[in-house]
Order: structure tokens, then C-alpha cells, then sequence
């Protein structure tokens, strides 16, 4: 019988995957369903075992068995490892993604699982954690805290009940390599968690993953019974979220997993010293959960070995948005912005040219092309007024309004503000009546090309009520009584809103407990410094030049 | 469900899983799987299960967008508003969306048969724009994609 690969990961099922596997069960394959190898634009893959090789086909449908059976098919691509695409990475953390089946104990054996954890078992906590501390491994959640140093405070903290929490919550627009590895190689964070329990002392540990996430959240909750034995004594258990952008901050997420709402907490305490239940906790994010059993196997060099500057080993970066070869690209640290936008993501999907690039989700700041020579590195990024965050880069191409982007940035965290501190939730309210005032009271820019932006218009028997709105108008009489002050009583030309704008950011950035507050000027400010033709000032020299 | 059946729900639920207030969550999420929303007359049973008052269990339950307090519609489409959507034309398609389904995002239509929800990303960034369609994910939505989620949920 003839075996076939498809994947089961949720991108490639919102392509068709679950119809295409069909198919093949139908025409009476064996159907291994694995997790993505992270290149869309070849989705839904398949890939057909001929001896110890496997031939991908891709994109295909349903339609297509038969011509992929007998190997005449046109989308054939070879052995996806030679692609360009796979090629120019180095894949450590995603190394058996896509490979194997994600709940086949016996192929996570078979592909070098457990092998982290058994070296790990053998020896003593603090060498573990030695181990980590040498790999240079910092948090890939976004704040690039050496994990090592965060895993030694809680193995000294007295206490015999500790924890580990890891942070699935990935709520940033243009990431979803958490969701990949969950979905692809579930016991790899499951092995990642065990050997951090074991540096540390603690017993249980928890997985919470936001609720829009229901494979992963499935999955997870699979690999965690098939893997008991093997992980035991150490227990783990899935918490779902509940659709709650903060609980993605380490306390707030502390916070929602005891049953409360998701507010951010004042540190100190640290977590590391009273965490969950006011137990030490160590709270990490998947993937830097997930590097872990690589650099027990392999040996914190190999893993150390790679990188630039203070950024060592990889990154899986994800290209994201209107890009021509978007999904997940594992590399080094220290590969510039423009190689990762042009040479791997070939430029936008529209074929239109790249206007900006969003990088870290919405708390990222936007770039423009001629900021290309960036290294992807933590330092250079915070150097240069962004921030890598989870690796996310989203695309645009030139039909966006980096005004609206603004906007939304604003909007966002008005929404999602979990409302402890004042800066935050009135301030991104303030905020989105600005922008409103900016873009109202500008001319619009040439750039804007409104038949791009606007879109089919709402039409009579459309019930709308106080909806939110992608667009900025003032309709109804809620939205004009969020407005606090009489327009007759400011000054509301261009020059200084703006000039309030920059204010409000001032006092967001820095008077907000946490980074939803205290970043969102990132995406504003940097809309503003590098787009100001968008707010209806002059465009920078160095663009007019062009 | 009568309010004596959703009682009974809870508190079976509860023996079994236990009465924590780190329960809470999980029961409300539970809850909402069952009937479809939280309505505010269980939330009295849900504090006393828990052991804790009703402006606690008040204050999680508005607090997270997910938990809905009134029936949404037969079919639910949840649709991506987020940036790498928004990059590949999701403010257009929400605009079409909401016109080919004669519902305003954020509402349920008034013959109750689809409720339109607003979600910020669903992990899918490079193929937008993306949406839930009664929980399965659906890729690059066009006006041809549309049409197909309009007739399934007319049914
Ligand atoms: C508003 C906000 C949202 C966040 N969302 C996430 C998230 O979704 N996933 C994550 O791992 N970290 C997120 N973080 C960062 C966490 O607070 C924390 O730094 C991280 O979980 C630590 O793990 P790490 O050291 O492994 O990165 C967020 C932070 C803020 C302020
Ligand atoms: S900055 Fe916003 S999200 Fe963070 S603690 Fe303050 S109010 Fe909450
Ligand atoms: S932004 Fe829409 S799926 Fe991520």
C-alpha cells in the first residue's frame, strides 16, 4: 500500500488538507497526517513514500490523486528538504515538524525524542541548568530574558511545591510558531517542560493556550496522556484561554489560570520567586520550552554556536501578511530584515511593492525599506526603536494607510487594555480620537488609494449598530460621546494633534505597568517617524529622494 | 435548558472536576459549550459551586471577550481583524462580509441564524484573510469564499 504524508496542522486544513487526505484514504493510501513543514503557498502538500524517500506534490486538490499517483502530476516539488525555502535553514527547534506524526510515540522516539530528558534525569538540576545558561537561550515570548538566569532564581527559591507554567497564549498578529510546534511535535514542549521540572524541583506543570487555537489546545491535551509514563512523576495539564490578548503577560496569564480576571500584577514579586499560587514558577514560552531538549541532546555549544552578538542560536521567524512565501523559517540570529522579507518571502503577494513591515505584533514598531539592513537581532532591533517580540513579520504592501495602522494600534490596546493602570486604558482611548481628528483633518495621501481601503459599502438592511469599525468616522451617538471634549474647545489642526499625539505616547510609554500600555507607542510612533506623509506632514527627504 | 437542568449541569460538573476557584475557567467555558452562552441568571449557581460571590464570578465573566452572555446565532463566524489579515485586504472583506451576510460585525442576525464575531488572529498569517466558520478554519477569503459561508449559513 502506498504511504502518503499530509498535514493535519490547522493552516493546512483552512487550505483543504482534511479533503485532499480523504482522497487518498478513498483511492486506498495509508494517510500519515503530520504536522506543516511551514511553506504555505505549497499547501495542501502531500507527500508519497518512495522508499526512504518522500516526493511532494504541491499545491494540490482532491481532484488530483490520480496524476500524483502515478507521479505525472506538474506540481511535483522533489524531496521538500532541498526546496530553497528548507534549505537556508537551520532547524533545531522544528526539526521533526512536518516529519513525523505528531502523536506517533514510536517516530518521536525514532527521531531523537526523550534523549534531551534522559541526559537531563542523569544529571544534577544545577548542571541543567548550567546547561541552558551556557546555550545563551533568552525567551523567545518577547522580552528576551536569559532563560537560565530565570530558571537558577527559581531553582534556589525555598519551597517544595514549584511550577511550571508555559506561556501559549501567542496572541500577536503575524506569529503562529507556537501553534505550529504544538500541532506538528507536541512531545517536544512536553520533553522541554519535564526537563525544566527537573532543573527546578517542580512537580506539575500547566500549558495555556489561548482559545482560538482549538487544534493545538487538542492536540496538546492528546501528547500529554500518550506521554505520561514517560514524563512521570512530573504531571501536566491544559488551560484554555478565554480570548483575552493580556493574558499573554506573564501575570495576568498567572492570574487567569487561578480563575481571576487576567490583570497584569506589579512586580515584584517576581514569579520566579511567587508565582502561580504564589509558588516559584517558572513561566516560559513554547519556544523557548521547546529549544531546550536540543540543547540537552546536542550540548548547550551546538546550540550556542549559532547566532549574533547577545542573540544566540535560532529564531523561528515567521513571515506573515501580504508576502509571496510566507509560513515559518528557522534561522540563525543576525540575517537582515531584507533577506528575510525579499530573498525568502519573495517580496508581497499582491506583487506590488513593500511599503512596510510590522515586526513583533501589535506592540511592533513598522519599518520601511531603507531599514532592510537590520540584523534580526534583539539588540539591534531595541537600538532601533522596535523590538523582535515573537518574531512576526507582517507585510504590507504600498495600499496601506499607516494612519489606520495607527489607529488600530491604538484601537487594539483600548480594547484588550486590562485596565489596572490609567495611561493604558484611557490613554489608548484618547488615542484612537486623534488618530480620528489626524485623519480626518488630512489631506488624503496619494499613497491611500481608496478604492484599495474602503471597500464594498454597508447597505440599508444591514443592522449596525455600535459595531466596531475599521474605518474612522464618526457615526452615532456612542461614538460621539466617547468623545470627551467640544471639538470648538481644542485645537484640532494637524500640527497639534500630532504634537498631542507624541504627548500621549510619552505618558503612555512611560507610566504603563506592562508592554501593552508601555509598547503600543511602538507601532504609533514609528508610523509617524517613518509615514508622515500618512498623517499629512511633509514625506521624509530620504523617501522623496527616491 | 431550564435553569433547574443547567444547575444540574454544574454541579455534576463540579463533583467531578473539583471546586477550586482555578476551576472557574474551565467552567464557564464548559458552561458555554453546553448551552451556548452564560446567562446571567446561572451565575448565583456557578458562585455558589464555587464558593464565591456572584460580583466575583460578574467581574470574570465580562471580563473575557469569549464568554457571551446572550444566544448568538445558529452558525458563528468569527473573523479575523488583526494586522497580517488587514495586509492581505481583511478590512474589505469584513466590509463584504457583513453585507453578504445582512449582519453588522459584533451582532447576530435577527432571524438567528448567524452571528458575525470579530477575532484577532487566529494563527493563520500568511494565508489571510482568515475566519472560523462554526469552528473550522477557512483560508484566503474572497467574495467567492463568501458566498460559500453565506449559504452555509443560511441552512
Ligand atoms: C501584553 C503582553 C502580551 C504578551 N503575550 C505573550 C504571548 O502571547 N506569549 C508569550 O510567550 N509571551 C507573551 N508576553 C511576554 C510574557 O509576559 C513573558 O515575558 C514571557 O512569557 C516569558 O517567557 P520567555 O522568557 O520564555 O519569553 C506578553 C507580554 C505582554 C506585556
Ligand atoms: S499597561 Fe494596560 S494591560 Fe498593562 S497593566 Fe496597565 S492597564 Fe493593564
Ligand atoms: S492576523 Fe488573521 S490569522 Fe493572524
Amino acid at each position: 500500500m502506498t504511504r502518503v504524508f499530509i498535514s493535519r496542522d490547522m493552516a493546512s486544513v483552512a487550505l483543504g488538507a482534511d479533503e485532499v487526505a480523504r482522497a487518498f484514504a478513498d483511492a486506498g493510501c495509508e494517510v500519515v497526517r503530520t504536522g506543516s513543514h511551514g511553506l504555505f503557498v505549497i499547501e495542501p502538500l502531500v507527500e508519497v513514500e518512495a522508499g526512504d524517500r518522500r516526493i511532494a506534490y504541491g499545491p494540490v486538490t482532491p481532484a488530483d490523486v490520480a496524476a500524483i499517483l502515478d507521479g505525472t502530476h506538474p506540481n511535483c516539488l522533489g524531496e521538500i528538504a532541498a526546496l530553497p525555502f528548507f534549505a537556508r535553514q537551520q532547524r533545531f527547534t522544528f526539526a521533526r515538524c512536518g516529519i513525523v506524526d505528531p502523536l506517533s510515540l514510536a517516530d518521536y522516539a525514532a527521531h531523537g525524542g526523550w534523549i534531551g530528558l534522559d541526559i537531563a534525569r542523569a544529571a544534577e538540576p544545577q548542571a541543567v541548568v548550567d546547561a541552558v545558561k551556557a546555550s545563551g537561550l533568552r525567551g523567545r515570548g518577547g522580552a528576551g530574558f536569559p532563560t537560565g538566569i530565570k530558571w537558577q532564581t527559581v531553582l534556589d527559591a525555598p519551597g517544595a511545591t514549584k511550577y511550571i507554567v508555559c506561556n501559549a497564549d501567542e496572541g500577536d498578529s503575524g506569529t503562529f510558531a507556537d501553534r505550529m510546534l504544538m500541532e506538528g511535535d507536541p512531545f517536544c514542549l512536553i520533553e522541554g517542560m519535564a526537563i525544566a521540572a527537573h532543573a527546578v524541583g517542580a512537580s506539575h506543570g500547566y500549558i495555556y493556550i489561548r482559545s482560538e487555537y482549538p487544534f493545538a489546545i487538542q492536540t496538546m491535551r492528546d501528547a500529554i496522556a500518550l506521554s505520561a509514563g514517560r514524563i512521570a512523576p512530573f504531571t501536566l495539564e491544559v488551560r484554555a484561554g478565554a480570548g483575552a490578548y493580556v493574558c499573554g503577560e506573564e501575570t495576568a496569564l498567572l492570574d487567569s489560570i487561578e480563575g481571576r480576571r487576567g490583570q497584569v500584577r506589579a512586580k515584584p514579586p517576581l514569579p520566579a520567586l511567587s508565582g502561580l499560587f504564589g509558588k516559584p514558577t517558572v513561566i516560559n514560552n513554547v519556544l523557548s520550552l521547546a529549544a531546550v531538549p536540543f540543547i540537552l541532546a546536542e550540548g548547550a555549544e551546538a546550540y550556542a554556536n549559532v547566532g549574533f552578538g547577545r542573540s544566540r542560536g535560532t529564531m523561528p521567524v515567521q513571515l506573515a501578511g501580504n508576502v509571496k512565501h510566507g509560513g515559518l523559517f528557522e534561522v540563525g540570529f543576525g540575517i537582515t530584515l531584507g533577506e528575510l522579507v525579499n530573498d525568502i518571502g519573495g517580496g508581497t503577494a499582491s506583487g506590488r511593492p513593500v511599503r512596510a513591515v510590522q515586526v513583533g505584533g501589535p506592540l511592533g514598531a513598522y519599518f520601511p525599506p531603507s531599514m532592510f539592513d537590520l540584523p534580526f537581532d534583539y539588540e539591534a532591533f531595541t537600538a532601533a526603536g522596535g523590538l523582535i517580540g515573537h518574531a512576526g513579520i507582517t507585510v504590507f504592501d504600498d495600499s496601506v494607510d499607516m494612519a489606520h495602522m495607527a489607529r488600530f494600534a491604538m484601537e487594539f490596546c483600548a480594547a484588550e487594555s486590562c485596565g489596572k493602570c490609567t495611561p493604558c486604558r484611557i490613554g489608548s482611548t484618547r488615542g484612537v480620537e486623534i488618530m480620528d481628528r489626524i485623519i480626518a483633518g488630512r489631506p488624503v495621501p496619494s499613497s491611500v488609494r481608496p478604492e484599495l481601503v474602503e471597500g464594498p459599502s454597508f447597505s440599508a438592511d444591514v443592522e449596525r449598530k455600535n459595531s466596531p469599525s475599521t474605518s474612522s468616522g464618526q457615526t452615532g451617538f456612542l461614538d460621539q460621546a466617547l468623545y470627551s471634549r467640544a471639538p470648538d474647545r481644542i485645537d484640532v489642526s494637524l500640527g497639534a494633534q500630532t504634537a498631542l499625539l507624541r504627548d500621549l505616547c510619552d505618558t503612555m510609554k512611560y507610566g504603563s505597568l506592562c508592554a501593552l500600555g508601555g509598547f503600543t507607542p511602538y507601532p504609533v510612533l514609528s508610523a509617524l517617524d517613518h509615514f508622515p506623509e500618512d498623517f499629512g506632514a511633509p514625506a521624509p527627504v530620504l523617501a522623496a529622494a527616491e | 435548558m431550564g435553569l433547574d437542568e443547567a444547575k444540574r449541569l454544574i454541579n455534576g460538573w463540579v463533583r467531578r472536576e473539583g471546586s477550586g476557584r482555578d476551576r472557574l475557567l474551565p467552567l464557564l467555558h464548559m458552561v458555554q459549550d453546553e448551552i451556548g452562552y452564560i446567562d446571567d441568571t446561572l451565575v448565583p449557581a456557578i458562585a455558589a459551586a464555587l464558593n464565591l460571590s456572584r460580583a466575583d464570578v460578574h467581574g470574570v465573566l465580562t471580563f473575557y471577550h469569549d464568554y457571551r452572555r446572550q444566544p448568538a446565532g445558529r452558525h458563528i463566524v468569527k473573523l479575523c481583524r488583526a494586522e497580517s489579515c488587514q495586509a492581505r485586504g481583511g478590512a474589505a472583506v469584513e466590509a463584504a462580509a457583513a453585507e453578504r451576510l445582512g449582519v453588522a460585525m459584533g451582532e447576530t442576525r435577527r432571524d438567528g441564524q448567524v452571528t458575525l464575531e470579530p477575532v484577532y488572529c487566529l494563527g493563520l498569517c500568511a494565508i489571510g484573510p482568515n475566519a472560523l466558520i462554526n469552528g473550522r478554519p477557512v483560508a484566503r477569503i474572497d467574495s467567492a469564499a463568501l458566498d460559500r459561508i453565506a449559504a452555509e449559513v443560511a441552512a
